[in-house]
């Protein structure tokens, strides 16, 4: 596979040329080049906003690009949607699942395919498919029995079903445990083995340098590199996509952690939602002045366990879950942050602030304790001081305090709410994904304040998707599976393979008569 | 006997348009589109109903009339609600108010016009069988359109291609886009065949039930027809039943006056809007059941985003 | 051909905020105009039967008030309840409890209370029409039943219960068989303001009303629990806002006011009890909240607007022989006009580059 442009003999599979789209406000993709040869593994590097997704979303033709041409094995294609690039052999599997959970598996990959399919027929072919690439599958499993790794075998399978000739993943490890990770990988070479190009779109640079042949990287929206990853380094890649060296955060020295400040003891929950996870004997500890952090795929109880410890939803007994050692299992968000707990959510705006509403408005949300009203009545006056400090101390990029939540970016948006939350001074802050989809800079912010306010005498917890971030800032780690968190080890006393390994959900029994008393 | 094959007879009369009406809404709502303006569509269909058939002296240009003017009324809906993207609630409301006023506009001419009553099946010695005959085969043909309806729309959603795809559009908006599926044109067609529906539903009324108009002579069917739909958890099998057992509540307080009891009329008049409340209040107590059964995106508002 | 496009605003527009309702008011009057034509009236003549010959005389103005006060009271409830996302559609019904509850202690009590009797009527009235929105509040709260529906059928309810008592038990039994009670007399009649209008104590309530509803959403924390809620749930359950408590007090707010209208319908305006003793004010009131653009000052400019389509196709039916159901037209034309309208606060129109979004 030559790196240079053409190959002087093999025609590209693929071909973008000036490819540009324009948002209201931004412009996505500006006059991309991108090359794939068929039977290529290529990687498409990007941090979040880099303007990965709105790329393919254009090949596949879900969207419409501005300018530019797409050539698909030297022809050029005219106009262009889903149904057509799946009648090319384009397939592609979404990021955030395109799946129909009250359907069954077979409804589901009907849909994606474009033919009447006897139904009967297509059951059969979806074994013989699932099968030939290693991926085991019930055919007429409803989709919202599933667990997340089955789901995306689904959507994987439904692709493999029409003989892609080039197949499309768009951040497909975000939901998988490192066991399951090279699974995929195996499928996926020996599809490109088998002639099939891959375009891999990730921000996750070891997999990438794992897998891929060559690397297009893209930074705010431009092709900034090119490169076969094999040859570079974390650092050098690290360098192309954000455009300077990544400034790691200080790590200090690890903290001990005092006094117990939050602690769970043999909690177990039934989700409210059917397609839930049933939290099963979870004990946790957080002490004053450490950072804890809970690493796991989604979808294995992190939701749930959030919920309980946010008061959300109440803990089946008052003891089950404790406040410097105070009952608390009964109490609501207000009960819980009258005692000095604070919530930081994963979902911005819908859960930690209303788009609609402004940024002084939004300051209110968690803050009503914090002495901004008085006899039912909002001060006004108060609040918006409060708005305004949280603004200038957290760098928040906006159009004043007046401007509406939505007009902010994901980063901004991040850094308001952690601020708001951490200017209440909380005795104990919890912190779900506080980094997910926010730019380099806005995550630098986050996790100083967060090592900051730890370093205030805070108990913080910090749950996440993101091995790195966790093995950057916390003290000590645990691992959320199937409903169940494994012991916590000291950060310093292990590594990422073997959390990967917990997070397959390789730890002992009921850790009931397992002592929690401190490291 | 005879009194018996009166009562079932006149509850299926009573019941048809609750179906008809029900069985449309249950199609726009499993595209994932609440239509509240069912009663409007409904008095729309039986103003223009009634109207046209008086003219023409032909209950089925009547009928015909009022499908298509249940089509006008909902085009109007779906135009506002998926295109210009305003609130669903608040817009179906607005159907309903508008539809009311236009439908007392309109029939004001009509009032007090009598109208032969429609023909009814009739299979010599078939039909004579005591209780059963009549019931199932002494009806007119729109009775037996709105269970052929029914029936149809059942092996639709579930059998079939498009009915498939209608349900992942009502699942997931944003999946069944991004799979390449034109939400918004799929999502129109549903309101519409909810307006014919309801249309034709509303017919029934001028045309079959009492053949009269009279200004707001739904009297809120249209509305008991919507908690049908969640009291059949949006399968059509149980909206049939359904919709006879309401059929039955709305003539039970006519009978039972008949039949003596001593309840002043009002309060069995309230018996079916009473049993609507229950039903609905037993039907949501289980929001398990809501959650696998009613469609996820039903009532939220799409967006393409490009 | 360039395909129009809907541009989301990041941020809601001011101006069309203002100018959406006002847009709407206009195309409706065109709208309406067209209809004149159509029933083959002259639209000047019409619109000056409507609009205008209504308000020339001093009695006219005054039931301007009458017809006013009942839809402001019951589209501030309204409001606040939408808000918050709950949907009280059973107004009317609560509208008619409440005339029942009041009207009740008026008509029978009026002897014993003597000068306590108007405000016990009021009390009586509002906790009438409270308790009647309290059912769908619990049906809500306790097992998820949908509000439109269970207010709604209470509306039905609560009409052939009026029937009943007037029809019945409450049968004036001097009146010729005719279905009314007696009229109100003595304490229990609600003076108007002005000899020559039917004007009185219902326009200083819903002027109450409109400022109250101001202050409630615009400086309580409650009205700020209230707007969180029904903009973002889950923001509202993060911020441990009750949805629960919200419900209850939206609903039973509205139904307090509404039953606080009827109270002032049959003891004011009307002077007894009839078998109808409303034009549909509840439904009506979901107009003006609209039209008011859910806000509390909006809601009585939109209140008299609405109450003067009223007025104007009474005259209009007297002086061109226009049938009433005129007036549910408009309203109904109105309505649409401002959801239509309501698109440009949210976005902006675009004739863009063709973008080809399979979306329809």
């Amino acid at each position: 596979m030559s790196l240079a442009g053409d190959t002087g003999g093999e025609t590209a599979r693929l071909r973008l040329r000036g490819i540009t789209k324009r948002y209201p406000g931004t412009v996505a993709n500006k006059s991309i080049d991108l090359t794939v040869m068929p039977g290529e593994l290529h990687a498409l590097l990007g941090e979040n906003g880099a303007g990965k997704s709105t790329l393919v979303k254009i090949i596949y033709g879900v969207v419409t690009a501005d300018e530019g041409e797409i050539l698909w094995e030297g022809t050029p294609i005219a106009a262009h949607d889903p149904a057509s690039a799946r009648k090319l052999g384009i397939g592609m599997v979404f990021q955030h699942f395109t799946l129909f959970e009250t359907l069954t598996v077979t409804e589901n990959i009907a849909l994606g395919l474009d033919d009447q399919r006897d139904m009967r027929a297509l059951r059969r072919k979806i074994d013989e498919t699932a099968r030939r690439y290693g991926m085991a599958l019930d055919p007429d499993r409803h989709v919202h029995d599933l667990a997340v790794g089955e789901r995306q075998r689904v959507e994987i399978v439904r692709c493999l079903m029409q003989e892609p000739k080039l197949l499309i993943m768009d951040e497909p490890t975000s939901v998988l445990a490192p066991q399951e990770v090279e699974r995929l990988f195996e499928t996926l070479r020996r599809l490109a083995a088998e002639g099939c190009s891959i375009l891999y779109i990730s921000h996750k640079l070891g997999e990438i340098m794992a897998l891929c042949q060559r690397a297009t990287v893209l930074r705010q929206g431009k092709v900034t590199a090119q490169c076969d990853p094999r040859q570079e380094t974390s650092a050098s890649l690290a360098r192309m996509m954000v455009g300077s060296d990544v400034l790691a955060v200080k790590r200090p020295e690890e903290h001990q952690g005092g006094g117990e400040a939050l602690t769970v003891t043999d909690l177990a929950m039934e989700p409210d939602d059917p397609f839930g996870t049933r939290l099963d004997h979870v004990f946790l500890t957080v002490r004053v002045g450490e950072i804890l952090g809970i690493a796991g795929v989604a979808g294995n109880g992190q939701t749930e366990l959030l919920r309980a410890l946010a008061g959300e939803k109440l803990a089946p007994g008052r003891d089950a879950i404790r406040i410097d050692g105070k009952s608390v299992g009964h109490l609501g968000p207000t009960g819980r942050r009258a005692r000095g707990v604070a919530f930081v959510p994963e979902e911005r705006l819908g859960r930690g602030a209303v788009a609609e509403l402004t940024l002084a408005e939004n300051a209110l949300l968690t803050a009503y304790l914090d002495g901004n009203v008085g006899a039912g009545m909002v001060k006004q006056g108060t609040v918006r001081k409060f708005a305004t400090a949280i603004v200038k101390d957290y760098n928040v990029v906006c159009a004043g305090i007046d401007a509406e939540a939505r007009s902010l970016s994901g980063g901004n948006m991040q850094k308001f709410i952690i601020g708001r939350e951490i200017l209440q001074r909380p005795r104990i802050l919890i912190a779900a994904h506080p980094t997910w989809g926010v730019d380099v800079g806005a995550a630098l912010t986050i996790h100083e304040a967060l090592i900051r306010l730890r370093d205030a005498g805070a108990a913080v917890l910090v749950v996440s998707e993101d091995l790195d971030e966790l093995f950057e800032i916390c003290d000590r780690i645990a691992v959320m599976s199937k409903g169940r968190l494994s012991e916590p080890k000291r950060v310093g006393d292990t590594d990422i393979d073997e959390i990967g390994l917990l997070m397959g959900g390789l730890f002992a029994e009921a850790p009931a008569e397992v002592s929690h008393a401190a490291d | 006997m005879h009194e018996l094959t009166a009562i079932l007879v006149s509850m299926v009369l009573s019941a048809t348009p609750l179906l008809l009406a029900a069985a449309g809404e249950l199609v726009t709502e499993k595209s994932g589109v609440l239509n509240l303006g069912v009663e409007g569509m409904m008095i729309g269909g039986a103003v223009i109903g009634f109207a046209v058939a008086w003219t023409t002296g032909s209950p089925a240009l009547g009928f015909t009339a009022a499908a298509l003017a249940g089509v006008a009324l909902a085009a109007l809906f779906g135009v506002l609600t998926l295109f210009f993207l305003a609130n669903q609630v608040a817009t179906g409301l607005a159907l309903t108010i508008f539809g009311l006023g236009l439908s007392a506009l309109i029939g004001k001419p009509y009032i007090g016009k009598p109208l032969p009553s429609l023909p009814q099946l009739y299979i010599p010695g078939v039909t004579d069988i005591p209780v059963i005959g009549p019931l199932i085969f002494g009806q007119d043909a729109i009775v037996y359109l709105s269970v052929a309806a029914t029936v149809a729309i059942g092996w639709f959603l579930s059998r079939t291609r498009a009915g498939l795809i209608l349900r992942s559009v009502g699942e997931n908006h944003d999946a069944a886009h991004a799979l390449g599926y034109p939400v918004r044109r799929i999502r129109f067609l549903a309101v519409l065949f909810g307006g014919a529906m309801s249309g034709l539903g509303g017919a029934y009324l001028s045309l079959a039930y009492t053949p009269l108009w009279s200004e707001g002579m739904t009297a809120g069917r249209g509305w008991i027809a919507l908690a049908l739909v969640v009291f059949a958890t949006w399968k059509p099998w149980r909206l049939l039943f359904g919709a006879y057992l309401f059929g039955f509540f709305s003539i039970a307080q006519l009978h039972a006056q008949g039949a003596g009891v001593s309840i002043p009329p009002e309060f069995l008049s309230m018996l079916p809007y009473l049993a609507t409340i229950l039903v609905l209040v037993i039907i949501s107590r289980d929001a398990k059941r809501i959650r696998l059964n009613a469609p996820a995106a039903l009532g939220k508002v799409f967006r393409a985003t490009a | 051909m360039p395909r129009i496009r809907l541009e989301p605003r990041a941020q809601s527009s001011r101006w069309a905020t203002y100018l959406s309702p006002v847009l709407a008011v206009v195309l409706t009057l065109i709208g309406t105009a067209v209809l004149f034509g159509i029933l083959g009236r002259d639209p000047i003549a019409a619109y000056r039967a409507f609009f205008i010959d209504p308000l020339s005389t001093f009695y006219g103005v005054g039931e301007l008030g009458v017809k006013s006060a009942p839809l402001i009271l019951c589209a501030i409830g309204l409001a606040i309840g939408f808000r918050a996302n709950v949907w009280n559609i059973g107004a009317e019904g609560q509208f008619i409890v409440g005339a029942i509850c009041g009207g009740g202690v008026g008509l029978f009590y009026e002897p014993m209370l003597g000068p306590a009797t108007l405000p016990a009527m009021f009390i009586a009235g509002a906790l009438g029409g409270l308790v009647w929105a309290g059912i769908p509040a619990l049906l809500k709260t306790q097992f998820n039943a949908n509000e439109i529906l269970t207010s709604l059928m209470l509306t039905y309810v609560a009409e052939l219960l009026l029937r009943f008592l007037v029809r019945g038990p409450w049968r004036d039994p001097q009146g010729y068989n005719f279905p009314q009670t007696k009229a109100f007399d003595g304490y229990a009649v609600i003076e108007p303001f002005f000899s020559g209008t039917r004007v009185g104590l219902g326009a200083v309530l819903a002027l109450i009303a409109v400022a109250g509803g101001w202050f409630l959403l615009s400086r309580s924390f409650l009205g700020y629990q209230i707007k969180v809620i029904g903009l973002t749930p889950a923001a509202a359950a993060y911020a441990g806002f009750s949805q629960k408590r919200i419900t209850w007090f939206v609903l039973t707010l509205s139904g307090g006011l509404a039953g606080i209208a009827g109270v002032n319908e049959v003891a004011g305006p009307i002077g007894q009890i009839l078998p109808v003793i409303s034009p549909g004010y509840g439904f009506t009131a979901i107009i003006v909240a609209f039209l008011g653009r859910l806000h509390p000052f909006g809601i009585l400019l939109a209140g008299l607007l609405i109450a003067l389509s009223y007025l104007g196709g009474e005259a209009a039916q007297i002086s061109l022989d226009l049938p009433v159901a005129v007036v549910g037209v408009f309203q109904g034309m109105l309505l649409f006009f401002l959801l239509a309208c309501e698109l440009l606060v949210r976005y902006r129109v675009r004739l863009g580059p063709a973008t080809a979004e399979s979306a329809a």
